[in-house]
């Protein structure tokens, strides 16, 4: 096996034994860390995602809350539906096997839906540039949850309670490595420097012979696959979701993630996720200790304000990004060669 | 010689303005060929009519007999047409070695699945097309520039290097646009016998669309002149410079002449 794919299978690995041995430890006795833990997972998924689309292909899509939504209710309506099946199958909810397939199955199934549905907006709309391509896919976006926000079946305004809570490190974490690798190991790759190609310069791939269409819908379906994933595991982690957790500014928060890690670099944009989903928390703590006036408190725990603050400064100051893009560009991946 | 690039009475409208009219050429293998013309003559609207970045109105451009009409740019370049740009068009987040590598996606047989596989034979074809991406660099030069940024070459650098991105690409008909445009004398020198050296050594035709009279008549075998759309001439360098409808149409009219529509007429 070459070294691409082995490191793939050695990180999967790493999270099964973690999730094996000090998942119930660290879910029963730090639950507060084990939340944040997942969340975090879930955003770096959203976020390396997105950033195939948003910073190695050059595409403003503002949309991927709305193929995150897709993927939550698939699974979680697919659970609904079709748990008690494989558990009758499998024996039982109490059963791992059973969880563990169940929601495997729902993930996959989440996954693929959403890849269609970014399949079906990306055909017509990623003809369109800059800023019509981010009011289309904001739009889209948008009807997606009204239209949820308008099905009974799913729940409708009263939100869709998922059976069981069924996520886990392994899950988590599993797809957090799966879907990094997809993106460094597509644009690591002669194949791969098209999407950069698209970015710099659409004009000159195409005189290039780089079918640019091509690579657009490619890195929007493989998007909008993660988000679906993310949605999965988003679902079957609250065991409740609405329509209101898919608005506009869910994909807001993924695109901040994606500029403050620098469009186009995996690592910096990996540790943006981290940095963005535990800043509000951390902040919340320090808001209650006697550090603080308690007149500044409200502000602390005020994330858009500061997530604002932060931004502008970052934009001042590293307008690349915390990383820029020199990890894109630099090859270590694709010359860890076989011959 | 056999034919390779056929323009047969090819015809560009923008609504109620002919941009070319009925304009004929044809490029023979392995000839280097010129495209002249004042501004405003049609010379990029030819060019863009060859790249598929427009489609004649009436007309057929023809590669080795088959019918490029209606292609996209990608796909004309598949066929064996790449060309370069007047304002330098490189990548400009990629380093050297990635612009020519880029380029080599055309004719991979690796794709997607394979970059995530990473089996025997995608690691091959990789190792194959770093070596081929280094010989090109190498025969221009730029091997030692591998890992610079293209935006940090200089000017001469760049345009060596979206030739030699132009030829990663296999063409059998490269087309160069105003490649001498803001080079110094000497760089334009350079720039002949560079041209001259692809021309010959990768065995492929080239189509010259510049500006400079110095450089067109200095290395092209056979000019075709262009003026308000309409093909005014068409001869080897000798012929072109001495023909009076082309000198007017360079210098001007002089007073009373009335000879251009019809000498467009005669030479249809």
């Amino acid at each position: 096996m070459s070294r691409g794919p082995l490191s793939l299978v050695v990180a999967l690995l790493v999270c099964l034994v973690v999730s094996l041995f000090g998942e119930n430890f660290i879910a029963s006795n730090f639950a507060y860390y084990y939340d944040i833990l997942i969340t975090i997972g879930i955003n770096i998924i959203l976020a390396t995602s997105l950033n195939l689309v948003n910073g190695y292909t050059g595409q403003f899509s503002l949309g991927h809350a709305g193929f995150m939504a897709i993927g939550a209710y698939a699974s979680g309506s697919w659970s609904n539906h079709l748990d008690p099946v494989i558990f009758g199958l499998l024996g039982g909810p109490t059963n791992p096997l059973a969880t563990n397939v169940g929601l495997f199955v729902s993930m996959f199934f989440a996954g693929v839906l959403a890849a269609i549905a970014g399949f079906a907006v990306g055909v017509p709309s990623l003809r369109l540039k800059g800023d019509y391509l981010a009011i289309v896919t904001l739009g889209f976006g948008e009807i997606i949850r009204v239209a949820i926000l308008n099905t009974d079946f799913l729940g409708a305004s009263r939100g869709l309670s998922v059976i069981g809570s069924y996520t886990n490190l392994f899950w988590t974490y599993g797809s957090v490595v799966l879907c990094t690798y997809v993106v460094l190991g597509l644009v690591h790759s002669t194949y791969g420097r098209g999407f950069l190609t698209v970015r710099d310069d659409e004009v000159a791939a195409e005189a290039m012979g780089i079918n640019t269409t091509k690579y657009k819908v490619l890195a929007f379906v493989v998007a909008s696959f993660f988000a679906g994933i993310a949605g999965a595991l988003y679902a079957h982690f609250k065991a409740f979701i609405t329509p209101e957790g898919f608005n506009f500014f869910r994909s807001v928060d993924v695109v901040v993630i994606v500029i403050l890690g620098g469009m186009g670099s995996t690592v910096g944009v990996t540790v943006a996720a981290v940095l963005l989903t535990i800043l509000p928390e951390g902040l919340r703590a320090l808001a209650h200790t006697q550090f603080v006036p308690p007149a500044y408190q409200g502000l602390l725990e005020n994330r858009l304000i500061l997530y604002s603050l932060l931004l502008i400064t970052l934009m001042l100051t590293r307008p690349q990004g915390l990383f820029g893009e020199r990890t894109a560009s630099k090859e270590r991946f694709s010359r860890s060669r076989g011959n | 010689m056999d034919s390779l690039l056929k323009l047969d009475n090819c015809t560009i409208r923008f609504g109620g303005l002919t941009a070319v009219a009925s304009f004929s050429m044809e490029i023979r293998k392995r000839e280097l060929v010129g495209l002249i013309g004042p501004n405003g003559a049609g010379k990029t609207t030819v060019f863009n009519m060859v790249t598929g970045v427009y489609r004649p109105t009436e007309g057929n451009v023809l590669l080795a007999g088959e019918r490029l009409n209606g292609l996209k740019p990608y796909a004309i370049t598949g066929k064996g047409i790449a060309r370069t740009f007047q304002n330098i068009r490189l990548f400009s987040s990629l380093t050297v070695f990635d612009n020519v590598r880029a380029a080599f996606n055309l004719h991979l047989r690796h794709g997607p699945s394979h970059a995530l596989i990473r089996g025997k034979a995608f690691l091959k074809e990789e190792s194959d097309i770093e070596n081929r991406t280094m010989e090109l660099l190498k025969i221009f030069n730029l091997d030692r520039l591998r890992e610079a940024m293209c935006k940090s070459l200089p000017y001469g650098d760049q345009r060596r290097l979206e030739i030699v991105r132009a030829l990663a690409t296999q063409p059998r008909l490269l087309l160069l646009d105003e490649p001498a445009a803001g080079m110094t004398p000497t760089e334009k020198s350079n720039l002949m016998r560079l041209i001259e050296f692809v021309q010959e050594t990768f065995d492929i035709s080239v189509l010259l669309v510049e500006h400079d009279m110095r450089v067109v008549m200095g290395i092209c075998k056979r000019i075709y002149v262009l003026d308000h759309g309409v093909r005014i001439a068409e001869g080897p360098p000798e012929e072109i410079r001495r023909d009076p409808k082309v000198i007017e149409a360079y210098l001007g009219e002089g007073p009373g002449e009335e000879g251009k529509g019809e000498g467009a007429g005669g030479e249809r």
